[in-house]
């Protein structure tokens, strides 16, 4: 069957999509909630017999109040931060009744994942970060659904994902949405003002507060900024007034808790979601009448997990503790007791750790684990001091004895604990090998279609009626079957491809069957050909160019970077580097098409002296041969002699030097990264609510700039159209208080800028739908390739318009810069060096890849804008929701890389294969890092960083390859008109 | 001729070679405290002076590009001037790219400064001694076949390994190792260095396999 190399490109991406989606699904494996039965009554095995005790202890506390500060660092308490804006809590962190920890959340460190770890116990799978757009509610076993079962009245004001996460289990609940992020003091007053009303009531007996100001105004302003004490003082009240109520209202019965805790902290951005030291430690204080005061002076707070919130609170209020909860037991908290209450607590949480082991392993059923033996033995022995209670011994030895059970049970709950945790990250490994196997084909046979796709026909015969017919197809499927069938029934564990249908099940086999054989019989074929005598050999590396030398460099030098967790972290350094050499590369081949095809002339030498230093940027010019470039280059020396002509000449040539300062420019707008993120940037200085008249400036200018820059090829009515959207995307931003117009210096009320936003999309879709027209007529009844380069670059300018809409106010430079460069690339650099296609599609990969992190995107999931996603909306809509957000993340890739086809397009007069090349080129350019990547994963499942570094880069380039076959397909679109022209 | 031209070459990379290593273990003789990693900044000085020196005297002394005529004394300041303004210019150009990197704007204006400089002794100061201010040359030589003697191969290989080993140099500065010669621009000057010192050793060994294919033509 023969192709050509757009189609084949597209129908391999979409082959890797399916080995993406197989692998991502593997790799993330998502966990859906378990039945939720709690019968750890703990009287269990021998206990039973031996003790009189044989419910759940009474509770110890009769009101608890948590209080949620979300994005609460552990400093903010601690720290000199807290003495001197929280005076009250400090005073009670040092001399009161009370008992401090720093609670280490584990990454993810978004707020959704955060409170279902506070609550359940348990460690929530990543996946859970894509799911805190919309948080489903919580299926596993809790402790709110523990509390409302046991007759308890929970009341809930704050954050309303709680209200998502747990419906209908609260009395009363107030939810604030966390949508207006620029809002710090409404959000805290919804909570406040029921506080007063509440406290006076009796009806209640769990308290849960969650104020997120201190979220917004880390994000906005980051932690050092005056507002945070603020927003410290004003909670350090509101926990003062809770504390004295909850302390008047002590009777003799029972003493009050009041636990003040962070969901995860924020990073020196201000952000969160990442695993830094400053995102993961969090405060954890309790308060209570019934602790010791404390009379040492205060050290170090002792560290303990997140997920250890869970249990103390299930045995402080006497509920069972969740069932998948791997959290220990927080100790001093429910240290008052006797001893005897104390060994039952600790036996409880022992016992419910050691079943859920023993569920998730099945090592342990049969007695085997060393783990298993030794809590066997701290059982034993609790039973024998049970005995000796029982029996009336009450000496000193007995509590020597007990002390003894106690620490060493103490001892195996933290290794039950940690052992769990560690448990928690397995790997679905069938799917995943599936997926990688899928995808590791798809890039051989992508490959070894290099030389045939990138002919001048552009056509690649697939072989794949051979084949289909041949004894190894049949052999490999069957073979292939058979191995799923014995992997499915054997395995313990569930399996997300086994439980896909068979015919599914099948259906992928025989695709990596017909893979398998295609790259075989393709490999047989180049050797077959080889062995030709008359075929002339492949390019060898002399007739190289410099650019081709960089881009297979550069290509290399980032896919063996990503290796490295600090590449990754880091990865907008290896693209500006790159593209910055890039840059200076194609200066010195401007300067030698300038200088040295032509007359010498002595007059130039300043110029000159850059060329020269850039030769020696590049290689070894020696051994390259510039007039003997490769065929397809054949026309480059007789065009470029017609090239110089003037003041164009030195404008092409300072045109690499404009490129390199808009992106030095670009650079120091967003920082963006790990290690040099808290760096003051440009960006946060515009974002500071001092600067919001150069904020509105800035905006408009730009916004004028990207008029000017996109209108010059649209029809005047997409010119009309696009000047109102761009008016309506400044008046978005003025709605919701980002900008002010120079008229209105005190911003009044504040909208969700339902309308502006609008009225904007009504132009983006007209604008689009006129493009799309226009191509439809071309290919339809006209082949005019005017028309539809006119209908392409108003499809462009659409989605250039939806980007504006879409970028923070602060970003609208990129946009315009991105503008700008494909601007003077177009006319000055590729077509005057007549560059041919593939370069250029590398190129606009490149500069697509330098882009995605020009805009403030990073490798951590904390740089997403979901803000994007509400643009226009009343509440939250999936699916706008998450196409905004990802057009709004990928912006830079796919506008560079819907730039690519107008341009390869309205080239297609001086190359006709010219698209098909440049769809083949981006298909490849996209496979070969995720494939190598995906190796690379799963060869580090185990590293350190895993969670933290590589799953959220997976996260990238999987969406990344979903979002290039989407672009692929539509290039091809393109592309099959010609294909007819050509036939006709 | 070829084969005493080629040692002469050799003996005066190894002499630049020695010198380069002499800078990093002569001073703390002299100076308390000083090393490459530490006092970064004074062995960056320290070793740009002394290649420059060196350089300039191995040019006086061996004299590679023959030029017959004498040339008035007049013309010689004038382009010895011409010389320092064009050293001076490199270093302003190599700064610049370094910035425009991503180096750093108004921090570290100095690091970056005798970064640029060191580099210029790299390249543009070779050039300078071996072809004077003379861009057509300059250009004549970098491009294809240009070079007409084995002093001109030479020139090239150095200058590019040592461009090369500052672009390589730049690669360890993200990791998170928290090393001391992570410190910007301790890594670049370093692998400039090397790549000077790799240059200088490569030359004659590429020069002396490839001697019967380098056929150069006069002028
Ligand atoms: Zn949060
Ligand atoms: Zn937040």
């Amino acid at each position: 069957m023969r192709l050509r190399s757009g189609v084949f490109a597209s129908s391999c991406l979409l082959m890797e999509a399916l080995g993406v989606a197989l692998f991502l699904r593997g790799f993330f494996r998502h966990y859906a909630g378990t039945i939720r039965t709690s019968c750890n009554h703990g009287s269990s095995l021998f206990l039973g017999t031996v003790s009189n005790w044989t419910k759940i202890p009474p509770p110890l506390f009769k009101k608890v109040v948590i209080v949620l500060i979300d994005s609460l660092r552990d400093d903010f308490l601690f720290g000199p931060k807290g003495k001197q804006f929280m005076p009250y809590t400090a005073q009670a962190v040092e001399k009161g009744t009370s008992y401090s920890f720093i609670a280490e959340a584990k990454p993810p460190t978004v707020t959704m994942p955060r409170i279902k770890a506070l609550m359940t116990g348990s460690i929530p799978g990543f996946i859970d970060v894509i799911m805190n757009l919309n948080s489903p509610a919580l299926l596993d076993d809790n402790l709110i659904w523990q509390a409302k079962t046991s007759g308890k009245r929970i009341i809930f004001y704050g954050d309303d994902t709680w209200i998502k996460l747990f419906p209908k289990y609260f009395v009363e609940y107030d939810g604030t949405t966390s949508f207006f992020v620029s809002d710090f003091t409404e959000v805290d007053n919804n909570v406040t003002r029921h506080l007063d009303r509440v406290l006076k009531r009796e009806d209640w007996d769990l308290l849960i507060l969650h104020y997120l100001g201190l979220d917004h105004i880390g994000h906005l302003t980051g932690p050092n900024s005056p507002l945070v004490g603020l927003k410290l003082s004003e909670m350090d009240n509101i926990l003062k007034k809770i504390h004295i109520s909850l302390i008047s209202k002590e009777e003799a019965s029972l003493p009050n808790l009041l636990v003040v805790c962070g969901d995860h902290g924020m990073s020196e951005t201000g952000s969160h979601g990442g695993s830094s030291e400053g995102e993961v430690r969090t405060p954890l204080l309790f308060i209570s009448s019934a602790f010791e005061k404390r009379s040492d002076p205060l050290t170090q707070p002792e560290l303990v997990q997140q997920t250890d919130l869970a249990s103390t609170l299930a045995v402080g209020l006497g509920l069972p503790i969740p069932r998948n909860s791997v959290g220990k037991l927080i100790w001093p908290v429910v240290g008052g007791k006797t001893m005897r209450e104390q060994l039952r607590f600790v036996h409880l949480n022992g016992f419910q750790l050691s079943r859920l082991l023993q569920e998730n392993t099945p090592a342990y059923e049969k007695g085997k684990s060393a783990k298993k033996k030794s809590y066997a033995q701290k059982e034993i022995s609790h039973g024998n001091w049970i005995k000796l209670y029982l029996e009336g011994n009450n000496s000193e030895i007995l509590l020597n004895f007990g002390k003894k059970v106690l620490k060493q049970y103490l001892e195996a709950l933290k290794t039950l604990s940690s052992s769990l945790s560690k448990q928690v990250a397995q790997y679905d490994v069938y799917s995943m090998l599936v997926g990688a196997v899928i995808i590791m084909e798809v890039l051989l046979l992508l490959l070894l279609s290099i030389p045939k796709a990138l002919s001048s026909r552009a056509e690649f015969e697939v072989p794949l009626s051979p084949p289909l017919f041949s004894l190894l197809f049949y052999l490999m499927c069957l073979v292939l079957c058979a191995v799923h069938v014995i992997v499915c029934t054997s395995a313990e564990s569930l399996c997300y491809f086994c439980s896909l249908s068979w015919l599914t099940a099948v259906g992928v086999m025989m695709l990596i069957s017909v893979l398998m054989c295609g790259i075989l019989s393709t490999i047989a074929r180049v050797f077959e050909n080889s062995r030709l005598p008359l075929k002339n050999p492949v390019v060898s590396s002399s007739n190289w160019s410099e650019i081709d030398l960089l881009i297979v460099t550069g290509t290399l030098v980032h896919v063996l970077s990503l290796g490295a967790s600090s590449f990754i972290e880091e990865e907008h350094q290896t693209w500006y580097f790159l593209i910055n050499t890039l840059c200076l590369v194609l200066c010195q081949e401007l300067c030698r098409n300038n200088f040295l095809l032509k007359e010498w002339d002595p007059q130039h030498s300043t110029t000159v002296k850059q060329n020269f230093d850039r030769i020696g940027e590049v290689s070894e010019c020696k051994n390259i041969d510039i007039l003997a470039t490769s065929n397809s280059k054949l026309g480059k020396t007789t065009s470029s002699a017609g090239f110089i002509k003037g003041s164009d000449k030195w404008i092409s040539l300072a045109s690499p030097w404009i490129i390199l300062i808009c992106c030095r420019l670009l650079r120091s707008l967003n920082q963006t990264g790990v290690q040099w993120a808290h760096r003051p940037d440009f960006g946060h200085w515009l974002t500071s609510s001092e600067h919001k008249s150069e904020l509105s400036f800035l905006a408009a200018v730009s916004l004028l700039m990207v008029f000017f820059l996109v209108q010059r090829r649209c029809s005047l009515v997409s010119k009309i159209a696009m000047a109102l959207g761009l008016l309506g995307v400044y008046s978005y931003r003025a709605a919701i208080g980002n900008v002010v117009f120079p008229w209105q210096h005190d911003s009044q009320d504040i909208s969700k800028g339902i309308t502006e936003a609008r009225f904007v999309y009504v132009f983006v879709l007209g604008i689009v739908f006129t493009g799309t027209k226009d191509i439809l007529k071309s290919q339809v009844i006209s082949a005019d390739s005017s028309v539809k380069n006119t209908g392409l670059w108003e499809v462009y300018s659409g989605l250039v318009l939806l980007a504006a809409l879409l970028f923070r106010p602060h970003n609208l430079p990129v946009l315009v810069f991105c503008l700008l460069i494909q601007t003077i690339m177009t006319k000055y650099i590729w077509r005057p060096l007549n560059c041919d296609a593939t370069q250029i599609t590398i190129m606009h990969y490149w500069f697509g890849q330098a882009f995605f992190y020009f805009q403030g995107n990073s490798n951590g999931l904390a740089t997403v804008d979901v803000t994007a996603g509400f643009v226009g909306l009343e509440s939250y809509v999936e699916i706008p929701a998450v196409f905004l957000t990802a057009f709004a993340t990928y912006a830079g890739p796919l506008l560079w890389a819907i730039h690519l086809l107008c341009y390869l397009s309205s080239e297609d007069s001086r190359n006709s294969v010219a698209v098909s090349h440049g769809s083949f080129c981006y298909a490849l350019m996209r496979s070969i890092p995720v494939a190598i990547y995906i190796v690379l994963v799963t060869g580090l499942r185990y590293h350190l960083f895993i969670w933290s570094v590589f799953s959220p880069k997976l996260l990238y380039e999987g969406v990344h390859v979903f979002i290039t076959t989407a672009i692929c397909l539509f290039f091809t679109a393109m592309d099959q008109n010609h294909s007819h022209k050509v036939q006709d | 001729m070829k084969e005493a031209e080629i040692r002469r070459l050799s003996a005066a990379n190894l002499l630049c070679v020695l010198s380069v290593i002499l800078t990093a273990v002569v001073p703390p003789f002299f100076w308390d405290g000083f090393t490459v990693l530490g006092t970064h900044l004074a062995w960056l000085c320290v070793c740009s002076v002394c290649v420059s020196t060196l350089n300039i005297i191995l040019h006086l002394v061996l004299k590679p590009n023959l030029s017959p005529k004498r040339i008035s004394f007049a013309h010689k300041i004038s382009r010895f001037l011409k010389c320092c303004v064009y050293f001076f210019m490199s270093c302003i150009l190599f700064h610049a790219i370094i910035v425009l990197y991503g180096a750093p704007l108004i921090e570290s204006v100095t690091e970056t400064f005798l970064f640029a400089v060191l580099l210029s002794t790299f390249t543009t100061l070779q050039c300078l001694c071996m072809l004077g201010p003379n861009i057509q040359a300059w250009i004549r030589v970098f491009s294809k076949n240009g070079a007409t003697s084995i002093w001109e191969s030479n020139l090239q290989i150095t200058t590019i390994c040592s461009i090369f080993g500052a672009w390589f140099g730049a690669f360890p500065i993200p990791l998170d190792w928290d090393r001391p010669w992570q410190v910007w621009p301790i890594s670049c000057s370093l692998g400039a260095t090397f790549g000077y010192v790799a240059g200088l050793i490569i030359a004659p060994l590429w020069i002396h396999w490839n001697r019967k294919q380098l056929t150069y033509k006069s002028r």
